[in-house]
């Protein structure tokens, strides 16, 4: 349903995304690895028109989202957790769940998609009227997530979701990306925590200075031994420096 | 001490004008960051629309707001389309300078426009009910002044109900926090900018309608309503609209009582020792978040 093809992207004088090419299919769930500063969140930022490509094309359902203004991605199915959750500060819960739903489409479901997000999340409904930037981050990370379900996404965008959580909290937000997936919903995870990542993956791409720089089945990164030096903590006599044997 | 009560309920009236004039100062400066120094001079129109239809054609100055209001929304979105618009790329930052620029040549335009137009004479208006009020315990309270204080209070009511209640207020609060997520849930930000800046501008015409009935009229008003406005958005704390108005109806409290201390000469100072004093102490403002 997505497809990337051959993008360049640049700050000014500074070019961050070379040649990209990259897809997802309906239903799939893709993971996007890469140090920092590879271009992870150019990528995404591209892909839902928050930055506009210098070269190459974002293809969604066969056509080109060239000539739409970012607003009007949402309302064919494109919704993006951005990196560091980017939510309406000053306003409740409730409100910025009501945002995620202000395309005509989403709106009229409101009701019946806010009821799925408060089961997903019921943290979230037990302080619905509580203020946006005083909630935990853990929370403010499934408020960023419910924001996008709320706008009834084809296909998910996920900026680093885990970054700074407990690990209780990530195992959390994977379940639930796993849970979206399977009502349909194609995702594109972009994570610094590889492993957990690559293993709910189908396909994933690795990242390098702007460049793809590699690609497969989740569980093929998983056993490859450049992946996994760079990537999950292998050093070269295969041992696993997190399980400290 | 009769005099003490008369000249802070006086302080109050005009406070209420104030808050009118900052807050749509204070609704730009949120949604669009961008200081839009010819403010003064959109409440200098608005006044003179008001003016010329009770001049001309016998209106109400109260009445005129029905005309002036949705006249100066146009001109915003005019004004907004022709030069605001292109600010409105920017970053942050430059935005702040590049706005204050631009709208300090459109000061200088709008008031030669207006000197050409209208000559500079002071312009103000006598209804038959100008100087005719209530009289509780000595204390004057005049019927105009205290629509003022009325109408102040009922145009922030109104905008809370609109930013808080209807969607579109919502986008325009969600522009505010966070513009980049507001366009990732579907809202047409430059249409949000637009509408922001007409509401500012109809927001002028309020208050210009306010300065005609109570005070005087001329085509140089402008900047000095302008940095009354702007004190008082400070004092409120920038981002903070509803703020504003309990800023204003302060600021014309504490220049009354420093008009009563330190003579009248000095009313103009204390706005200005304000400014400072709560950049120095708490930037964020009385009733901004940190």
């Amino acid at each position: 349903m997505l497809e990337v093809k051959s993008v360049n992207a640049s700050y000014g004088d500074f070019q961050a995304l070379w040649d990209v090419s990259l897809v997802v299919n309906a239903g799939e769930i893709v993971v996007l690895i890469g140090p920092n500063g590879a271009g992870k969140t150019t990528l995404m930022r591209t892909i839902v028109g928050l930055h506009r490509p210098s070269a190459g094309n974002v293809v969604l359902d066969g056509h080109s989202t060239a000539r739409l203004d970012g607003c009007e991605l949402v309302e064919r199915g494109v919704a993006l957790v951005p990196e560091g959750r980017k939510l309406f500060g000053g306003m409740s819960v409730l409100e910025n769940l009501e945002m995620g739903a202000y395309t005509a489409r989403a709106r009229q479901a409101r009701a019946q998609t806010l009821a799925w997000v408060w089961q997903v999340f019921p943290v979230l409904a037990e302080r619905r009227r509580q203020i946006a930037s005083t909630l935990s981050g853990g929370m403010q990370q499934m408020l960023a997530i419910g924001r996008a379900l709320m706008s009834l996404p084809r296909l998910l965008l996920l900026d680093e979701p885990s970054l700074g959580l407990a690990p209780l909290i990530v195992q959390n937000i994977f379940d639930v990306v796993n849970l979206v997936n399977r009502k349909g919903v194609a995702v594109l995870l972009v994570e610094q925590n590889a492993r957990a990542a690559l293993e709910i993956a189908q396909r994933a791409y690795v990242m390098e200075r702007g460049r793809i720089a590699g690609q497969g089945t989740g569980a093929e990164l998983l056993s490859d031994p450049n992946v996994r030096r760079a990537y999950l903590g292998y050093i070269s006599t295969g041992k696993n420096l997190a399980e400290g044997t | 001490m009769t005099l003490i009560i008369q000249n802070l309920v006086f302080g109050l009236f005009v406070g209420s004008i104030y808050g009118i004039a900052a807050v749509g100062l204070a609704l730009v400066f949120g949604v669009m960051k961008m200081l839009n120094i010819a403010h003064g001079e959109l409440l200098m129109i608005g006044g003179y629309v008001s003016f010329w239809l009770f001049h001309l054609a016998g209106v109400d100055p109260f009445l005129s707001l029905l005309i002036s209001a949705p006249l100066l929304f146009g001109l915003g979105v005019v004004l907004h389309q022709v030069l605001y618009r292109h600010i409105a790329r920017f970053e942050t930052e430059q935005k702040i300078k590049n706005s204050m620029l631009v709208s300090f040549g459109l000061v200088l335009i709008l008031q030669n426009l207006a000197q050409q137009m209208w000559t500079a004479d002071e312009r103000s208006i006598q209804t038959a009910y100008s100087g005719v009020g209530a009289d509780v315990l000595g204390v004057a309270l005049p019927y105009t002044r205290m629509a003022n204080l009325g109408l102040a209070l009922l145009v922030v009511i109104g905008l809370h109900l609109f930013l808080s209640r209807t969607y579109l207020g919502k986008a325009i609060r969600a522009t505010a926090d966070e513009w980049e997520s507001a366009i990732l849930v579907g809202v047409n930000i430059r249409q949000t900018f637009l509408i922001t800046f007409g509401l500012s501008a109809s927001l002028a015409a309020i208050a210009g309608a306010l300065v005609v009935v109570g005070y005087g009229l001329s085509p140089s008003i402008g900047l000095a309503w302008t940095l009354k406005a702007l004190v008082v958005v400070v004092l409120a704390g920038t981002g903070s609209v509803f703020g504003v108005v309990p800023a204003g109806l302060l600021l014309g409290l504490g220049e009354a009582v420093s008009g009563i201390i330190a003579g009248p000469a000095y009313r103009e100072v204390f706005g200005l020792l304000i400014f400072v004093a709560i950049l120095v102490v708490r930037p964020q403002g009385l009733f901004g978040r940190a």
